[in-house]
């Protein structure tokens, strides 16, 4: 039976057993009292009947597969030892296809390896249906088990409630520590395939490289060559392009914020702020829409165009280059990622500043100052701390951001201060190393990962300090 | 400024400061419709790119199934599509020519789909073969961009897609009208192709659905629980405050982030199939699942404490107080909560690419497990192609995507408005 099914079976086994746990402690009940509604009594015998089984059979859903591959994998025919780390990763995969009876591989096997591959195919269904079989005994085991120990302490003065609370309890705290497990999850399988791409390329060179050319076919026996790892051009470009978006974004959202929260009258705010929403829910693949097809050829018409102009004149060199601008660009890059984070400066400055105390501004008001001076002077020093926090926070969104910059800015690695030329960013080439061909255990895809913890520790950081001050001003005025 | 109190250089220092008020104003409304503007410019351009996509044209052809030209032993190897351009090719009354040049131009004209639809009717009833039948069929995509007056006869030849002869058949066949203009339902039935004109986004929503299904069915009750429990049960100490700060860091951790942790974690280490509905929704729930218990925390902190001493002071049990009286009070805001998050999860792309969502993958995925496209991934697919007949899909898949998140937004804020208390 498939794993699935059995767990629906257990529910229904489960909501058998609390009908009769109710029934029965109804029937022991007569003349005295119970301790809880019997609702809860039933509650208690299903939990200790179906909870533990509904562990073993979610543990064999999520780690079935694993064990199943890893059991067919550990001693390969002579056939699949001989053929090459890649071949043979296509050859199980196809394996387990044909036992699931989907559609395989295009590869074309010779007779031989077909002979073992249908062995193999018998071999992994055989093993699915054990693992399955085995989790499903078990679970049954559990099941009776569990009925059968709790069934004769169901008394009266059993305290049901209480148990399944405590129950209930454990659930909760479960829960909450999933978003731990999350992190502890983060943290441990960036550092496990970081560890592996730095053991073939050393953290020093990684981080203070100056060449960034993983496209380079490496063979296997070779060690990866020197400088071809080098990041320093990727976190140029990303710090290139978040400075052009903040560049945008921060004067224009902080005055979004300032002028909504001191300015606006209820009813502006109340059309200005839904349509800053809906600014912020667009998603990003959309944004980088934009910035490949309207932005990126407009910007680079523009400059066209002043190029076209100043050639032949006294400025001949600077309109030859301008007039060779490309749309992948750092600057439509920023531009646009800029536009995507107006809003997010703008509602995070927002409550910053109107959680400066109005007495402040009562005061300032008193002393005869204009609204614009009291901005200035008062409320924006109030704020200052809480709103760099919520550019700090803007700023760790520039970096992670990825489809703005994987649609809009271009592959080539340099070193530039130019926002007209293009550059490539740590995200961007993140996903030009995952996307493409899978050999699990290249130098190529494993960079990935050591970008992947580069950008985890600096956003994470970067998280930290914002976090910190915006909650530190927060309490003072609190 | 006649204020007999005023000093003249009082009076010009008011001026100026007046005037500074003034210009600080208008940075603030400048600000404003900076901002507006962008969303303004972005929406017109995705609307006047994309409308096009839902207005298409078929030509109606009868097509002659000549026993003479039909291998029977072999269905799949005839070329049907051969067929129905010289069907084509009579009904403008021209000759092919020996090197069969007019029948492949022809043929460019009309979608493949046609070879297809011939192919499953003789395979249905083989008695056909041998009579005339009459099909409706898109017509190419090129076809389309012409008939669109997105591709133009103005044009030099050489930098159009169709040649000049095609496009006075083109005319020809509106003229004599083969060709009608409809709207473009395939574009909702259909999934993803390399042939535009046959490419659509029913599959991308189905894997969507499916994925935030499945997103929603993880993140939705463990994120609650993990708020009442932070909330209401756990002892106010170093713990709670630990998993706090780091709830709060996990909101603001990079998307691709969590790409990188489905890949490692639920494909490498769990075997988890790349692509799937399945390991995307377990992605996109991990994601959403700091957002879910930030929003529900802050709504269970709006239910006033009265509340909960009136059921403790009725006998009720700390559980029972939550569960019955505080929760239901606060559900408005969780499920605004939900849904925004839920909609921040529909849009997401950069941890899809990661998982190996950019395969391409036609029709419905038929399990959780098997692979399946999304609708932000297939924008992303789209956007890249490079004819540019996807372009104009591209912006109208992102104006089918804009129309998810418009409807979640719209529910999220007549939640909010309808039913959350103000106490």
């Amino acid at each position: 039976m498939p794993t699935p099914l059995a767990i629906a079976a257990l529910l229904v086994v489960s909501l058998a057993v609390y009908a009769l746990g109710r029934r029965r402690v109804g029937r022991l009940s007569e003349g005295q009292s119970l301790h809880s509604l019997p609702g809860y009594y039933g509650l208690w015998i299903a939990l200790w009947t179906g909870a533990p089984a509904a562990l073993v059979l979610l543990l064999l859903m999520a780690g079935g597969p694993r064990l199943e591959s890893a059991l067919l994998t550990a001693n390969p025919p002579a056939v699949v030892a001989a053929m090459p780390s890649e071949t043979a990763q296509a050859f199980w995969s196809d394996a387990k296809a044909l036992a699931d009876g989907q559609s395989t591989t295009r590869i074309a096997w010779s007779p031989d390896e077909r002979k073992v591959l249908k062995e193999k195919a018998a071999e992994a269904a055989a093993l699915e249906s054990r693992i399955q079989l085995g989790g499903q005994a078990a679970a049954l085991v559990l099941v009776l088990a569990g009925f059968l120990l709790a069934w004769p302490r169901l008394a009266p003065q059993l305290r049901a409630r209480n148990r399944v609370e405590g129950w209930i309890g454990v659930l909760l705290a479960l829960c909450s520590a999933a978003a731990v497990l999350t992190t502890i999850g983060i943290i441990a399988s960036l550092l496990y395939e970081s560890l592996r791409f730095f053991h073939s390329v050393p953290p020093l060179d990684f981080l203070f490289g100056l060449d960034w050319q993983p496209q380079i076919a490496m063979r296997e026996d070779q060690v990866a060559a020197k400088g071809a790892f080098g990041a320093v051009p990727l976190f140029v470009g990303t710090f290139l392009v978040m400075i052009i978006a903040m560049c945008v974004a921060a004067p224009v959202g902080l005055f979004c914020a300032i002028y909504l929260s001191e300015y606006a009258g209820p009813r502006t705010r109340s059309v200005i702020k839904p349509m800053l929403e809906i600014l912020a829910g667009v998603p990003t693949v959309v944004y980088g829409f934009f910035a490949a097809l309207t932005v990126g050829p407009a910007l680079r018409g523009f400059f066209n165009y002043i190029g076209s102009w100043l050639v032949q004149g006294p400025f001949d060199p600077l309109g030859q280059y301008l007039m060779a601008v490309q749309n992948e660009m750092a600057l439509t890059a920023g531009v646009v990622m800029g536009i995507m984070l107006i809003p997010y400066i703008s509602s995070l400055s927002d409550d910053i500043i109107n959680a400066v105390p109005q007495s402040l501004r009562d005061g300032s008001y008193a002393m005869g100052a204009t609204r614009s001076e009291t901005v200035k002077r008062v409320i924006l020093p109030a704020a200052l701390p809480g709103v760099m926090g919520a550019m700090l926070l803007a700023v760790s969104r520039a970096i992670g951001e990825t489809m703005i910059v994987t649609m809009a800015s271009g592959a080539q690695a340099r070193i530039t201060a130019n926002p007209l030329d293009s550059v490539s960013t740590v995200t961007f080439q993140m996903v030009q190393l995952l996307t493409g061909d899978q050999e699990f255990d290249s130098p190529k895809t494993l960079a990935a990962f050591g970008l992947g913890l580069t950008l985890f520790l600096v956003t994470l950081t970067l998280n930290v300090i914002a976090l910190q001050v915006v909650q530190r001003y927060r309490q003072a005025y609190d | 400024m006649t204020d007999p109190h005023l000093s003249p250089a009082a009076a010009s220092r008011l001026k100026a400061r007046h005037a500074a008020e003034r210009r600080f104003r208008l940075y603030g409304q400048l600000a404003i419709l900076v901002a507006l503007g962008f969303l303004a410019v972005l929406l017109a351009r995705v609307v006047h790119q994309g409308y096009s996509t839902f207005w298409t044209h078929s030509v109606t052809l009868s097509v002659y199934l000549d026993p003479a030209r039909i291998d029977r032993s072999d269905l799949e190897g005839n070329n049907f599509d051969y067929l129905a351009a010289g069907d084509l090719l009579k009904r403008l009354e021209v000759n092919d020519d020996a090197l069969g040049l007019a029948s492949g131009e022809a043929m460019d004209l009309v979608s493949r789909d046609i070879g297809f639809a011939l192919l499953d009717r003789i395979k249905a009833d083989p008695r056909v073969i041998g009579t005339t039948l009459t099909l409706t069929v898109p017509v190419k995509a090129n076809a389309d961009l012409y008939y669109k007056g997105q591709i133009r006869r103005e044009t030099p030849a050489e930098d159009r897609k169709l040649s000049n002869r095609q496009i006075d058949w083109l005319d020809q066949m509106k003229r004599e009208g083969l060709v009608k203009g409809h709207f473009n339902s395939g574009f909702f039935t259909r999934s993803d192709s390399t042939e535009p004109e046959q490419a659509g986004v029913l599959g991308a929503v189905v894997g969507s659905a499916l994925m935030l299904l499945v997103a929603a069915l993880i993140a939705v009750p463990t994120g609650v629980l993990a708020a009442v429990w932070l909330e209401e049960f756990a002892p106010k100490g170093r713990l709670s405050s630990f998993i706090e700060v780091n709830i709060n860091n996990l909101a603001a951790v990079p998307s691709i982030v969590y790409g990188l942790l489905g890949l490692v974690l639920f494909i490498n280490w769990l075997g988890f199939p790349r692509s799937a509905p399945l390991t995307g929704g377990m992605v996109l729930a991990l994601m959403s699942l700091p957002t879910i218990i930030i929003a529900t925390r802050a709504s269970l902190k709006s239910v006033p404490p009265s509340i909960r001493e009136a059921a403790l002071g009725m006998g009720a049990s700390r559980t029972q107080t939550v569960f019955h009286h505080v929760l239901p009070q606060a559900m408005p805001g969780v499920m605004t909560g939900v849904i925004l998050a839920l909609a921040h999860a529909l849009g997401e792309t950069a941890p899809l690419l990661m998982i190996g969502m950019v395969a391409f993958t036609p029709g419905l995925p038929e399990t959780l497990q098997s692979a399946a496209s999304v609708l932000p991934v297939q924008i992303f697919i789209w956007e890249n192609a490079a004819e540019a007949a996807f372009h104009e899909r591209t912006a109208g898949a992102i104006m089918v995507l804009l129309a998810f998140m418009i409807v979640m937004n719209t529910a999220a804020v007549i939640l909010r408005s309808r039913f959350e208390k103000r106490w």
